[in-house]
């Protein structure tokens, strides 16, 4: 059955080639830095398995200490010039949209037609990572494509990958490294510990309070947390079922859905969401890191005043 | 109280701007530390949730594709299409983005689209083109059209994905009501996640519309000089 193995052994082998890109890149001063640092992450998703928690605690040190003291450059391969491009967008008009387009296409076909695929009785592609594995496959396919299509060098796919991967450098295992935090937070209680305190001081006497309370609360631990998921059993447990539902009566299927909603307007004013809020600001080349955060952040408070009159409104009917 | 110790690293951390990597590994240390454990048990059980957590990182793949795509002027072709509509705005543009990707999200359909996929090689270069047209930019408008590029990109898809029955967060309710007694359909959750989502399409509609005004009181663009 095709799975994960397969798409971490693709992502890899991608990483190797950055990281021998790097180190032959004599235009790069800190070349042997981003060598270094795309070889660990390259080394994590070949052999990840085999190298026991702490072989995998040692190499995130690794990581995050080449990032820390400065070691990683931004390499630039040789592209083609803004001239050079507009040109070629002459040149190949409607066709440049093709491969990006079949991206999508591939994503979604495959995502649905994976979970219906069997061969005698067995899944071809594991139905729980069809999404990922149609992913990996469009990012291929989109590739090649577009190199034979726009007569680009063979090297192109590559040297441009690690091109984009050095432009967002060190954010790109941001997401990654925050997953692997809120693993740790949870083990040491400290989503216990914040709800905990929120029930201590929240007011018990009305029902407006107790949806305000329930809301700001999934926001605020979100932005703690840097995800809703890890909020809502937590403030839920303690605010919403026993107070909200329980003794003012509102109707679960809408506590929930709004308190959720509310927690999502936590991620997005969180660096900790660093994979919708920090990597964006990466990949755009954005001069401040929190731009992305600082241009959402008034829909992100509009949209949790309006979560609390909806549930106060649709919840007690 | 002692282990959130680990949010007070990362609040100061990202707030003194250190490499977020660095304090993130500190932060996970100080809670472990503080809850009891010893440093290498908080090192293995770091190093272990990482490897787990592997699959988040899997959407890097993608960049080469883009990469080639960008080589061959995609991003100059989609700046082309913008410049020839004349009723295209910045803001216009991303309210047509911000529905779309509600609507597909709300289908269940979130990795058809994303930060790397599209944002980067087509909404945010649309989008720039399209204010060019607008207004003189300077370098930090032009920040900001990119950054609320991705900002559409995020609305859309949190407050569409809700909608969809079959989505993690509604699934995770589901369950976490089931262990507290409380039988709750899917659907009916996903049909009250509809007015919020009605709602951020509003909300954040009229902040895109507003937006195009403030470009438009910058003054006219170079081309409407005729320069």
């Amino acid at each position: 059955m095709i799975g994960l193995p397969l798409v971490y052994l693709l992502a890899g082998v991608m990483f190797t080639a950055f990281a021998a890109m790097s180190a032959g890149d004599k235009a790069n001063p800190k070349r042997w830095g981003n060598a270094a640092f795309w070889g660990l992450f390259a080394i994590s998703f070949l052999f990840g398995d085999r190298l026991g928690d702490l072989g995998n605690g040692f190499l995130v040190v690794a990581l995050a200490l080449l990032a820390g003291t400065g070691r990683l450059g931004v390499g630039q391969p040789k592209t083609t010039t803004a001239e050079e491009r507009v040109e070629l967008a002459q040149r190949f008009g409607l066709k440049l949209f093709l491969p990006a387009l079949l991206i999508p296409v591939i994503v979604l076909l495959g995502t649905f037609a994976f979970k219906a695929l069997t061969w005698k009785g067995q899944h071809l592609v594991d139905p729980k990572q069809a999404t990922l594995v149609s992913l990996a496959i469009a990012a291929v396919v989109a590739a090649i494509l577009a190199q034979r299509l726009f007569r680009q060098p063979a090297s192109a796919p590559l040297q441009e990958g690690r091109r984009l991967m050095d432009l967002v450098g060190w954010a790109a295992l941001l997401p990654q490294m925050l997953a692997a935090l809120g693993a740790v937070f949870a083990l040491a209680g400290v989503g216990q510990t914040i709800g905990d305190i929120t029930l201590a001081i929240t007011p018990v006497d009305s029902r407006l309070a107790v949806v305000v309370a329930y809301c700001l609360g999934m926001a605020i631990f979100t932005v703690m947390m840097g995800n809703a998921f890890a909020a809502f059993p937590v403030m839920t447990a303690g605010i919403g079922l026993p107070l909200v539902i329980g003794r003012f009566g509102g109707d679960p299927a809408v506590v929930c859905a709004i308190g959720m909603l509310s927690g999502f307007c936590g991620t997005l004013l969180t660096p900790l969401a660093a994979n919708f809020n920090l990597v964006p600001a990466a990949l755009l080349q954005l001069k401040n890191r929190y731009a992305v955060i600082r241009a959402q952040a008034p829909t992100a408070v509009l949209m949790l005043l309006i979560n609390m009159v909806l549930m106060y409104v649709l919840a007690f009917r | 109280m002692l282990p959130l110790i680990g949010v007070g690293v990362i609040v100061l951390g990202f707030a003194l701007r250190f490499n977020p990597l660095l304090v993130v590994v500190c932060a996970a240390m100080a809670s472990g530390l503080a809850a009891g454990l010893g440093p290498l048990e908080v090192l293995a059980a770091f190093g272990k949730a990482f490897n787990q957590n592997r699959y988040v990182s899997i959407v890097w793949v993608i960049l080469p594709a883009i990469g080639v795509l960008e080589r061959s002027g995609l991003q100059e072709r989609a700046r082309t299409a913008i410049r020839a509509m004349k009723a295209a705005t910045a803001g216009r543009i991303l309210v047509v983005y911000l529905l779309a990707r509600q609507l597909t999200a709300a289908l269940g359909l979130i990795s058809i689209a994303g930060h790397a996929q599209t944002v980067r090689p087509l909404v945010a270069p649309m989008a720039e083109a399209a204010a060019e047209g607008q207004a003189p930019l300077d370098d930090a408008t032009r920040e900001e059209v990119k950054a609320m590029s991705a900002a559409t990109d995020n609305v859309g898809v949190f407050f569409g994905e809700d909608i969809f029955m079959a989505i993690g967060s509604i699934l995770l309710i589901v369950g976490f009501l089931d262990q507290n007694g409380l039988i709750v359909e899917p659907l009916h959750l996903s049909v009250w996640a509809i007015p919020t989502a009605i709602c951020a399409f509003l909300v954040h509609g009229a902040r895109l519309l507003l937006f195009d005004r403030k470009l438009s009181k910058r003054g006219p663009s170079l081309q409407e000089k005729g320069a």
